[in-house]
């Protein structure tokens, strides 16, 4: 363990812990954009540059290593004036529309130019200008609100693994491409989504169906409801509708969704969902209220039983239902039909 | 699962075999590709090429239903090499002497012939994953569908114990399972056998405990699973089935004998969130709500309980599912009455030793992993440390038996089932989602160029597919990532229906699992 000094106070973390991960241990938050505590660090944008005592230059917190005896300062005329800086010159090349960008008020960018009052660039000069490629069936990609922080691509590297995006020119053309500067459905793309999750600006988009600002929304932490890995994740929903999905940090998916947990929410404000319990008659589905359902329902049981015995009666119960649901369902078939007919499709 | 999923990040050797992982659980797929680039080696074996195939150090493209016969001939390479861990067999494990007699009968050559793979790269196989400090095997439904479900996965655990690959981190036997809550379906006794943490039913003990606590007399006779009850109400001993939240018009096999059984009843009552292809046939259908909409917990495929959170209220009239089944109970006149799922869950704890532990305060935060059967329990990473849930581990003597329904004259072909990405389940949840369709519109049929070649199919082309069960027409996908005499066909679809050709006959006979990954069919095309 090691010993240093962040803003006057102190922390002991262990050896290898970098100095914004020591901030973060006493409760310290020094600004970043391309920091993502998944990945190798990388110090591509400089937001977290901090003071060390002793030293002139300002060193980039998230990947630089805490040193027993360190002295750190996060915020100082020095730090505030580099991080200015930066934002300038990010904006520079950044278009200014907050005002109908989707991603304003969860924008990490807009964020840290309010905290640091930049309101616009003070560089003149040229602006790259590109394509918003709109050919992914679930994002849209808008180069022109990229701020080259290399999220996208690093975690598509280093945690998806799929390697379907990555830098491409030098200098001021640098931009994310797909191999052959081509457009992203014809990448090895899978739309896990992940990099959207990830993006701090407008850059990466989920298409939306519903217009919402962020702030109007709710956000609720479940458990996915496809496949067995238990993703956990963030419901963001207005007017009684789920209208954007963000993964959870932590246990056991660590930030990651696939493609279904991300994008494949629709169902549940689909015009199609069943809204009313339905009677059959000659053929046809006749919508009838819950207390007629409930009286059919119990007047077949007993019937059934009463002609058959009870395990003339089966229960289907659902791998889709919670557990509460699935306890209660044999609880009905067991403890109050009187029998053990009760399965699901744990085989299927 | 034995153990964890971020244990498998840690393993120096991940065995994979049935299971298509970075389909049909990405974020564990994607775990295992950072385990790849931090140096982790991967063994696949699966009759389909599938992406992580790519990244193993061995692919052992075996043939479907041949897996005793591979894993038999890895472990005789095993024993054969001294590579066995003997020092956790003596005191971990028993029966081993009765197994080894077994194994000794499956040379790598036998092996190699019955499965159709090189016995040289079985070799290679079994030395690297008993060679491995931290050996963990995946598997999933291509190592339960077969009428040798039960045994195929017994074996896996002969050669996990083999190699001391049980009860220790990053190792272990591991189930991957396929939708949200199955676990926790099968561990609140949605089972005919079990009750809430497979307490059996035909147990005396558990029948008085139970009886106790719900106030009932409950009944001892055993029940039916899913496939039997089909045949039971096809033979019309079965009269009223109450289906919730499945769909097997379209996931259960041989559809034909599906619809039938379920015509055959005198009701059939089926609650869902969208008029499903089985609700079609109901004669009542009831409207639930989504996990979106209400309170509760699953448990992963690690026995990781989570909490599942209402973020909106029920659309229409819909309730969700507890609501429903507890208004029934007390209609039927069992009184009890719960004010919310967490009451549900205090029952749940109170009558199940391996979740007594656990309550919603508890899981506020993080998940916590069953067993955990006190409140001071932190819950189990992994099963089987030090000491085997039963005692010692038993090895199984297990032959290899072929599949039920093998190809014919008439039917040459293996036709395999799955899965795929952009689909989940019977589609019910995403066919919704306009780009999921966009991208996976329909059903299709894998073959491989040699086999297109014979039937002078293309590649996109429709063909007509059949079984003794009956046809679909599909599309031809043709692919050198699947063998010759195997045809892939994923079971979303409910045009160009897998299960319209698979086999209800073909049973596990301990679990009832249908051979879903095994069944005769053929090829022609239409015109």
């Amino acid at each position: 363990m090691i010993s240093l000094t962040i803003d006057g106070k102190k922390a002991t973390v262990k050896k290898g812990t970098t100095i914004l991960e020591a901030a973060k241990s006493i409760g310290i938050k020094i600004p970043t954009l391309c920091y993502d505590p998944r990945i190798v660090p990388h110090g591509t944008c400089r937001m977290c540059v901090v003071e060390l005592e002793g030293s002139n230059k300002l060193a980039t917190s998230c990947s630089t290593p805490a040193a027993d005896g360190m002295v750190v300062f996060t915020e100082t005329k020095k730090t505030t004036e580099a991080r200015r800086t930066v934002l300038d010159l990010l904006l520079s090349n950044h278009p200014l529309d907050c005002l109908t960008c989707e991603k304003a008020g969860d924008c990490e960018l807009q964020d840290l130019c309010y905290k640091y009052d930049v309101k616009e660039s003070s560089f003149q000069g040229e602006k790259l200008t590109a394509e918003i490629d709109r050919t992914n069936q679930f994002y849209e990609r808008d180069p022109n609100k990229c701020i080259l922080c290399g999220k996208c691509v690093y975690v598509c590297a280093q945690l998806q693994c799929t390697n379907a995006i990555g830098f491409s020119q030098r200098g001021f053309r640098t931009h994310i491409a797909i191999p052959f500067e081509q457009d992203l459905d014809a990448s090895l793309c899978v739309s896990c989504g992940n990099c959207v999750s990830a993006c701090p600006t407008g850059a990466l988009i989920p298409k939306r169906k519903e217009k919402f600002r962020y702030w109007e929304t709710d956000t609720t932490r479940t458990t996915c409801s496809y496949c067995g890995v238990g993703c956990q994740m963030d419901l963001l929903t207005k007017d009684n509708k789920v209208v954007e999905i963000k993964p959870a940090m932590g246990t056991p998916n660590e930030g990651l969704l696939c493609v279904k947990g991300k994008f494949a929410y629709n169902f549940v404000n689909h015009d199609s969902r069943l809204k009313s319990p339905l009677l059959k008659k000659d053929g046809k589905f006749e919508e009838i209220s819950w207390d007629e359902a409930y009286d059919i329902i119990v007047e077949k049981i007993n019937d059934v039983k009463k002609n058959y015995g009870p395990d003339a009666i089966a229960g289907l119960s659902s791998a889709r239902c919670t557990n509460e649901e699935n306890y209660l369902m044999q609880k009905l078939m067991r403890a109050v039909i009187g029998t053990n007919n009760i399965d699901h499709c744990a085989r299927l | 699962m034995t153990n964890s999923i971020a244990e498998v990040k840690d393993a120096d050797v991940i065995f994979i075999t049935g299971t298509n992982t970075t389909e049909n659980h990405p974020v564990i797929g994607a775990m295992v590709k950072q385990a790849v680039n931090k140096g982790t080696k991967i063994i696949v074996a699966d009759p389909r090429e599938i992406e992580l195939a790519n990244y193993a150090e061995v692919y052992l493209p075996l043939k479907p239903g041949t897996n005793i016969a591979l894993l038999n001939a890895m472990m005789n390479v095993i024993i054969n090499e001294g590579l066995q861990d003997e020092e956790y067999i003596k005191e971990r494990t028993e029966n081993y002497e009765e197994m080894k007699k077994i194994v000794m009968e499956y040379t790598p050559e036998k092996a190699g012939e019955i499965c159709e793979v090189d016995p040289e790269d079985i070799r290679k196989a079994a030395r690297l994953y008993a060679k491995a400090d931290k050996g963990s095997i995946l598997y999933a439904m291509g190592i339960t569908q077969h009428s040798t479900g039960t045994n195929n996965v017994m074996s896996v655990a002969n050669l996990a114990m083999l190699c001391g690959n049980v009860g220790k981190e990053s190792t272990g036997v591991n189930p991957l399972r396929g939708q949200n809550n199955v676990q926790g379906a099968c561990d609140m006794g949605a089972l005919p056998g079990d009750l809430p943490g497979y307490q059996k039913v035909n147990n005396p003990d558990v029948i008085e405990k139970f009886n106790k606590a719900w106030g009932v007399e409950l009944s001892i006779n055993p029940g039916l699973t899913i496939p039997e009850i089909l045949n039971h109400a096809h033979e019309g001993d079965v009269k009223l089935i109450y289906i919730m939240g499945e769909n097997p018009m379209v996931s259960d096999p041989d559809t034909a004998h599906v619809k039938e059984s379920l015509e055959n009843l005198d009701f059939l009552i089926v609650q869902d969130i969208f008029l499903t292809e089985t609700a079609e046939l109901a004669d009542l259908v009831l409207p639930a709500s989504t996990f979106a909409e209400k309170d509760g917990v699953f448990t992963n495929t690690e026995r990781r309980v989570q909490r599942v959170r209402k973020a909106i209220e029920p659309i229409g009239q819909s309730k969700p599912d507890w609501i429903i089944l507890m208004e029934v109970m007390n209609r039927l006149g069992y009184n009890k009455t719960y004010n919310s799922p967490k009451e549900i869950f205090e029952e749940i704890a109170s009558v199940t030793p391996s979740y007594g532990g656990l309550s919603y305060e508890r899981i506020e935060e993080e998940g916590i992993q069953w067993p955990c059967p006190t409140q001071d329990h932190p819950g189990t990473r992994f099963l089987h440390k030090d000491k085997f849930a039963r005692g010692k581990g038993q090895f199984q003597a297990i032959d290899y038996v072929p599949s039920v329904e093998l190809p014919d004259e008439e039917y040459p072909l293996v036709l395999t089932t799955g899965r795929i990405l952009y689909q989940y389940h019977t589609r019910t949840m995403t066919d919704k989602t306009e780009g999921l369709t966009n991208i996976a519109p329909e059903s299709f049929i894998e073959m491989n160029p040699a086999l297109a070649k014979e039937l002078k199919v293309e590649d996109g082309e429709m063909v007509r597919v059949s079984s003794r069960r009956g046809e679909i027409l599909t599309r031809a996908k043709v692919t050198d990532t699947i063998s010759n005499n195997v045809v892939f066909i994923p079971f979303h679809y409910a045009e160009g229906a897998a299960n319209v050709l698979t086999n209800a006959k073909a049973l596990d006979t301990k679990s009832k699992i249908p051979e879903f990954k095994v069944c005769a069919v053929k090829v022609d095309k239409i015109s």
